[in-house]
């Protein structure tokens, strides 16, 4: 934990690299005439951005012996809808990230099918792939703070972020196996040091669960469960099992450890609440975002993201009076189900207090509600958010007349 | 018997719109696994109790077992120490509203155990040994007597506190079911 991103990457080329100057050593002798073959080296074998770009993951966590501490993405520095895989936002329950070689990795899938079988990762990269770009968010994201952490949109909403993951559909494996009729739930399992479990209805397995062995190109990365991550597109990223190893068909939820007490949530009439799966319509502006200061009056673009776990974010509408009126934003191509969307909206800034607010709608209808119409919905005061998961509340950001912004919520 | 199944699971198939399902397979890619790589993964247990395996233990032969191997990261009375969270109350749904055990069922702890715990040596533990340290720390949280054994049949059926103060999981989640407690307009 506290671990700058980067050093994983430095340690991994230092041997790389290592490597390779052992290789050419070994190949030289007796070849004057031909030079060795050229073998890029450092930040030429794999690149790095910019010294000046402020490009970190940040935490309001401590450290601790256990990574539960998350890492948040920093969603004011990105642009379009795709986070680089370095900057996904990490929130694990592990006892170390596991170091899988992929030759030793088998993915089972057994119980209530016809045929078990077990997959090598080769065996699984022969099947139909697909690649598919959705957003993975912790439940805990976006529960607003109090202090100094909630100037900022990294801190406060970056428990979210945005893959283009490839991989074979579930259902295609599961297929193969032939699901028995009893069957309705599947348990998944990691290979991490808590065997860590999810329960997740057969139906949502079947429709469109994915099981990646590839993240933006390039094989998931070790933090993000190399070689193999089950992705649940929309639903809380509790589920997205990381180094995947089995997958068991049941006929009952196994209330695992990280589905029962340990997340569920409280309603305010003291029923407890497992299971919340889909993750609401949300949208938030990015820039200008807390902590950041407008330089002067005139243009600035208002840029943001939106999803949702309902599917295709709708519209989206931004308030540049604190919610008094809403005009529509822009959305930016392309927008796709389950992924992060981009969202632009043209700005004068008269130099006068302002306070921004977008929100989202998404293809069911479901739309984006302020805190206190969620506190409604609930039967809540607005302080039960400050404890709560699964807030997907809009996010008011304020404009004093300096340029300074700052977080407008209660 | 066996083709009526798959018959019927056809149609439900076919109604569902779900591709393949109960045929052969189309690929033919993976190999079958033994049955001993099976039983050797399949270590979950649900809360019906399904999956336990057979041993036994009450919190008296667990409190050794819990100083011995637990104590040092979670106190020796299972309040936590500076850098581990404590085992009492079990679970920390968010608000706490609700005093005592979050933990719905008496399983869930002994699977969590079972995998997970003692942290730096996962499974190692023997089944005797997760049923004794299981009761121990139940017995910490009032929820079981230092004497109560605890097996492959008694333990699923340990009333935990709290169990009916949940909303029991939606089995049938199918593409399109609307999100509990959604903001949709009033007509619709
Ligand atoms: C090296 C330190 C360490 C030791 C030793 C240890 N644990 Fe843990 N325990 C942890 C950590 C860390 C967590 C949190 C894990 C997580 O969040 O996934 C935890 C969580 C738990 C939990 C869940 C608590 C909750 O309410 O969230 C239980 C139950 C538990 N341990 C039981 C045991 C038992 C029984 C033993 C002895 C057999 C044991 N532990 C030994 C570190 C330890």
């Amino acid at each position: 934990m506290g671990s700058h991103p980067r050093s994983d990457r430095r340690r991994f080329l230092t041997s790389g690299g290592a490597l390779a100057g052992f290789v050419m050593g070994a190949t030289r002798p007796g070849r004057s005439q031909t030079a060795a073959p050229y073998e890029p080296q450092g930040l030429l074998a794999y690149g790095q951005p910019s010294r000046f770009a402020n490009l970190v993951r940040r935490t309001t966590g401590r450290p601790t012996t256990i990574t539960d501490t998350a890492l948040m993405t920093p969603l004011q520095e990105l642009d379009g809808i795709i986070t680089p895989s370095g900057l996904h936002y990490l929130m694990d329950h592990v006892n170390g990230i596991p170091d899988i070689d992929p030759r030793q990795h088998r993915l089972l899938l057994h119980g209530m099918v016809d045929r078990p079988l077990t997959f090598t990762m080769e065996e699984l990269k022969r099947f139909p792939s697909v690649s598919r770009i959705h957003f993975l968010e912790c439940n805990a994201n976006s529960r607003p703070l109090r202090g100094p952490n909630r100037e900022s949109v990294q801190l406060v909403h970056g428990r979210t972020s945005c893959s283009e993951w490839t991989g074979v559909l579930l259902s295609v494996l599961l297929a193969e196996c032939g699901v028995q009729q009893q069957a309705s739930w599947i348990v998944a399992e990691g290979s991490d040091s808590n065997r860590y479990t999810m329960s997740i209805p057969l139906g949502k397995a079947l429709d469109d669960a994915l099981v990646a062995y590839a993240q933006n190109g390039e094989p998931v990365r070790p933090h993000q469960g190399y070689p193999l991550r089950l992705v649940v597109p929309g639903w809380e990223a509790i589920r997205a099992v990381k180094w995947l190893r089995r997958v068991h068909v049941v006929d009952q939820p196994y209330m695992a450890w990280h589905e029962s007490g340990n997340n569920a949530d409280t309603r305010p009439d003291g029923k407890g609440l497992w299971f919340r799966f889909e993750l609401g319509p949300k949208s938030v502006i990015t820039r200008p975002s807390g902590g950041q200061h407008l330089p002067g009056p005139g243009f600035c673009e208002i840029t943001g993201l939106a999803w949702s776990g309902g599917g295709i974010v709708r519209r989206v509408d931004v308030s540049t009076d604190g919610g008094r009126t809403y005009r529509e934003a822009e959305l930016q191509q392309p927008v796709l189900p389950h992924a992060h969307t981009r969202f632009r909206f043209p700005w004068r800034w008269n130099g006068e207090e302002a306070v921004l607010q977008s929100r989202c709608t998404d293809q069911r209808g479901e739309v984006q509600p302020t805190i206190e119409e969620a506190a409604k919905i609930l039967n809540a005061t607005i302080d039960y958010f400050y404890q709560a998961d699964h807030f997907n509340g809009i996010q008011p950001w304020k404009i004093a007349r300096d340029g300074s912004v700052t977080n407008a919520l209660p | 018997m066996r083709c009526r199944e798959r018959l019927l699971a056809a149609a439900v198939t076919l109604a569902a719109c779900v591709p393949a399902q109960a045929q052969g397979p189309t690929y033919g890619l993976g190999r079958t696994p033994s049955a001993e790589d099976i039983r050797a993964a399949d270590t979950a247990v649900a809360p019906d109790g399904t999956g336990l395996p057979p041993g036994r233990g009450t919190a008296r032969d667990g409190a050794g077992v819990y100083a011995q191997k637990c104590a040092a990261c979670h106190g020796p009375n299972g309040t936590g120490t500076a850098l581990h969270r404590g085992l009492i109350p079990l679970g920390n749904a968010k608000p706490v509203k609700i005093q005592g055990s979050l933990v719905p069922y008496a399983t869930t702890v002994w699977d969590f155990i079972n995998r997970a715990m003692p942290w730096t040596k996962p499974g190692s533990l023997v089944a005797d040994e997760v049923y004794a340290v299981t009761a121990y720390v139940l017995y910490l949280n009032d929820i079981v007597k230092d004497t109560d054994v605890l097996d492959a049949t008694s333990l699923s059926k340990v009333q935990m506190p709290h169990r009916d103060d949940f909303i029991p999981a939606q089995p049938g989640w199918k593409p399109g079911t609307r999100r509990q407690f959604g903001n949709y307009p009033k007509r619709q």
